[in-house]
């Protein structure tokens, strides 16, 4: 940046109440920073230390389980564990990690210098950071949330001096998922005004990457899944903590109103996560097939129809809560309806392989587990839909293989073939591949060796969220398989994690374009300049990087073209002297930092704490507005 | 709450200026993007439609519960529709004020301005003062947050109502602030404008929910 700009008169640059920060390198670079590719990997790393996290508390439970009567984890932990583990997988892990992967790439996949409004962008990361700190913290202070990722009231609801859930725990979930809240509406907003705004000529959205695409989708969801939550947080902690009685029964609350709210959030929630995993394949497959993605329109808009359809099936989480014949019906059948646009993707990936030269990468195979454990998750999904069935299989083990089959054999396999995929466009190293084969390889069947038997456990009865099973079940041998296989996937994790840090530095060299891609980030450097394009890109059609180095000759075979290329793109570009980018600025931490301390105050219901809280809001947020924004 | 500030305060932070100076990103405009809303602009109408459906679910909690109140007082004993019905009128006045003051700043005209975005502040804290006489009228004759499930939900709801004209309230002094240092030339008319997008966003709000706490039949009438 200092490289880039002249020194600009200092009477400006300094309007704000503290230094403007100008580091580019080091420690205060990264705190001040605004740039959305090193936000992108803040983001992942900060996601995939709270996934090993979560990892830990999964393997917790699963040495409990280990055996009969299991004496690792009292009751009360177990709660906690099952409780941390559902919030941090879903809140702390999928939504950043998705959202560090969009910041990263969005812009350069639209040919974009930064996304619109980098600030808000690096204050979203700072909360979801905080807020992820704030949570853990109550392990500390007085005990983990332990009322379930869902949070029922009026177990939840029910007041602090009521003796159900004693201790803070549920007060710092409500709280610490309302700051979470604030984090994502905010990247939401700067997602879609990125993509509607900041689009490089000739980038109509029918020619936007998938994966942009379904980025823009769940922020969309985003935006109108977080408010009906933070509601109903908001009254779950009014009821337990100021004597409201939204949840109480017995003043003629109605603890459904909750689980209505929470679900109008929740089903869009799961699409939030996995829609992501869908984009990023959509990516990968076309690229190690070398062909075009199959029926691009046809994924786009089932996609949309995704997120549409997500908000009208909520209730299939509330099937056994006596809604009645009719409601439970519709709700049941426009859930099968969500198969079709589902199915519709899964065929469209299946004919971009098919015929295709395929290379079959670490990201590759990745992306192939994708489709072949998604589908099994959705089929379960599909059998829930079926209200008769379901009502046998929820709150089991089969529910838990489920939604597992879906969330992590669809979203996480579809994260870590990104990984292998983006890692040489972020670190211009490439990840090693046969520690990347090791990696899926254990992951694959670990994932299997955990998830799989536990449908078979659900159908023979164990229910979920129990934190012992009682001998001569005939669960035992089960159990033992389903806890081996986590902590091959806990090795697994571990490959992953010396690979990415070995091939930082050892890894091979990338070049600019390591997998002869189709979408605009590998036309540039890899890593990428600060500035990302040092002319700002003209796109003719969807793929142009592509129709840039190849066209077809009149078989239809590719011809090279001799002019294509990156080396071609770079060297017509320019230094990047003169290019205006955003300035560092401390201001995004500084109000993040309200955040947290508020939610402090809430908890412990301490007005020193709230006004101190409130200071430090305000000050950010006036030191921020006065402070010029470039 | 602290979703409205932040955005809030960042749409007046981030410059209205074109986004190829604001933010860096030249060769903007081309033929892909729209260039229908500007940044901040979008930014905020995204923001209400989200603040929408906020207010959407506690408005949704109120409907479900009304007539559900099991002892204590209820609405027909408490509400002063008369009074209730001047401030309602006081701060729809507001949203006229907003209007002068936009016009003015879009002229340059930063004395009416001033003059009228502090008198739509005012009567901004006029409703709030008038919201805060109510409730302690409310709680004198005996209702508070955990007698029934109407003072549950009409606490709660019109309370974060009257924290967001509060919020508005500190966003106008601040344009006014900013004007009386000079900072708030003509580039920044968006930032008013943005801010106005707020001010009526919030007033109408206050019509839906005046409507249904207060004019639709009370359950039994
Ligand atoms: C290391 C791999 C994992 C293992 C071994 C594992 C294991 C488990 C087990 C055994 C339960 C059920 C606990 C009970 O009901 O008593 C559970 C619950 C859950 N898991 Fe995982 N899990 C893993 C990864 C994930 C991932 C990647 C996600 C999401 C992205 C996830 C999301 C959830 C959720 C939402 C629950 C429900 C929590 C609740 O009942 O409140 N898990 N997990
Ligand atoms: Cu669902």
């Amino acid at each position: 940046m200092t490289t880039v700009e002249k020194a600009p008169p200092v009477s400006r640059r300094d309007v704000g109440l503290l230094r403007r920060p100008r580091a580019t390198t080091g420690f205060a670079s990264w705190i001040t920073t605004v740039d959305h590719k090193k936000i992108g990997i803040l983001y992942v790393c900060t996601a995939l230390v709270f996934f090993v996290l979560g990892g830990v508390e999964a393997l917790l439970i699963r040495l409990q389980l280990f055996g009969p009567n299991g004496t690792v984890l009292t009751a009360g932990q177990y709660n906690q564990m099952f409780t941390m583990h559902g919030t941090t997988m879903v809140f702390l892990v999928g939504m950043p990690i998705a959202i560090g992967l969009g910041n990263y790439f969005v812009p350069l996949q639209i040919g974009a210098r930064d996304v619109a409004f980098p600030r808000i962008n690096m204050f979203g990361y700072w909360v979801v950071l905080l807020g992820g700190i704030f949570m853990y913290s109550s392990f500390f202070l007085g005990g983990a949330p332990d009322g379930g990722w869902f949070g029922y009231t009026p177990l939840t609801s029910a007041p602090l001096d009521s003796g159900f859930l004693p201790g803070r725990g549920p007060d710092f979930w409500t709280m610490g998922l309302i700051l979470l809240g604030i984090g994502s509406t905010t990247s939401a907003i700067n997602f879609i005004v990125t993509c509607i705004n900041m689009r490089c000529p000739g980038m109509s959205l029918l020619r936007m990457p998938v994966f942009t695409w379904m980025m823009l989708v769940i922020a969309f969801l985003t935006l109108f899944a977080i408010p009906p939550v933070t509601v109903a947080l908001t009254m779950v902690f009014f009821d337990r903590n100021f004597g409201t009685l939204f949840f109480d029964p017995a003043a003629g609350g109605d603890p459904l109103l909750y689980q209505h709210l929470f679900w109008i959030f929740g089903h869009p929630e799961v699409y939030i996560l996995i829609l992501p995993g869908m984009g990023i394949v959509s990516e990968t497959l076309p690229v190690f097939s070398r062909k075009p993605l199959f029926g691009y329109a046809i994924v786009v808009f089932s996609g949309i129809a995704i997120g549409f359809l997500g908000w009208g099936v909520w209730a299939h989480h509330m099937f056994v809560t006596g809604l009645g014949p009719v409601a439970i019906s519709a709700f049941g059948l426009a859930t099968m309806l969500i198969a079709i646009p589902t199915g519709v993707k899964i065929f469209n990936w299946l004919g971009t392989v098919w015929g295709g030269s395929v290379r079959l990468t670490t990201s590759m195979l990745f992306s192939l587990g994708f489709i072949a454990m998604f589908t099994i998750g959705g089929l379960s999904g599909v059998m829930h839909s079926v209200v008769p069935a379901d009502t046998q299989q929820t709150d089991t083990y089969f529910v838990v293989a489920h939604f597992h089959y879906v969330l992590f054999g669809g979203l996480i396999l579809a994260l870590f073939a990104g990984f292998y995929y983006w890692y040489p466009k972020v670190f211009g190293r490439m990840l090693d591949e046969r520690m990347g084969k090791l990696n899926f390889w254990t992951m694959f069947i670990g994932f299997n060796l955990t998830f799989a038997p536990m449908h078979l456990l659900g159908l023979w009865g164990q229910p979920r969220r129990t934190y012992r099973y009682d001998e001569g079940l005939g669960w035992e041998a089960l159990n033992q398989l389903v806890t081996v296989g986590s902590f091959i996937i806990a090795f697994s994790v571990l490959v992953f994690i010396v690979n990415a840090v070995v091939s930082k530095s050892r890894g091979k060299v990338a070049g600019d374009d390591p997998w002869d891609g189709r979408t605009l980030e590998w036309s540039i450097s890899s890593p990428p300049p600060e500035y990302n394009f040092a002319e700002i890109p003209e796109v003719h059609s969807r793929d142009d990087f592509w129709h840039r180095k190849y066209t077809e000759d009149d078989e239809g075979r590719l011809v090279p073209l001799p002019s294509g290329g990156a080396e071609a793109h770079a060297a017509a570009g320019h230094d990047g002297h003169g290019i205006h980018l955003p300035s560092p600025s401390y201001f995004p931490l500084v109000t993040a930092l309200g955040l947290p301390i508020l939610g402090y105050a809430a908890v412990f219901q301490n007005v020193w704490l709230a006004l101190l809280g409130a200071v430090v809001l305000l000050y950010g947020i006036y030191a921020w507005a006065i402070e010029p924004a470039d | 709450m602290a979703i409205i500030e932040q955005t809030g305060t960042d749409v007046t932070a981030a410059p209205p200026s074109p986004p190829e100076q604001g933010h860096g990103h030249g060769g903007h405009g081309g033929p892909g993007p729209s260039a229908a809303l500007t940044n901040p602009k979008l930014a905020m109408w995204l923001f209400l439609a989200s603040d929408c459906l906020f207010f959407g679910a506690f408005i949704s909690a109120y409907l479900l519960y009304r007539g559900r109140e099991q002892d204590g007082p209820t609405p027909r004993e408490l509400f002063d529709i008369p009074f209730t019905s001047a401030t309602s009128f006081i701060l729809l006045m507001s949203s006229l004020g907003m209007v002068l003051a936009l016009a003015a700043i879009q002229r340059g005209d930063h004395r009416r301005f001033r003059l009228w975005i502090m008198a739509t502040a005012l009567f901004g804290a006029t409703f709030v003062a008038g919201q805060i006489f109510e409730f302690t009228e409310f709680y004198r004759k005996g209702l508070s947050l955990d007698t029934n499930l109407f003072g549950s939900s009409f606490f709660v709801l019109t309370g974060f109502h009257g924290a967001h004209v509060c919020m508005g309230i500190l966003w106008l002094l601040s344009l006014w602030g900013m004007s009386m240092q000079g900072r708030l030339g003509p580039e920044k008319a968006e930032s008013v404008e943005i801010a106005g997008l707020y001010w009526h966003f919030v007033d109408v709000v206050w019509i839906v929910i005046f409507t249904v706490i207060y004019l639709m039949p009370q359950p039994g009438t």
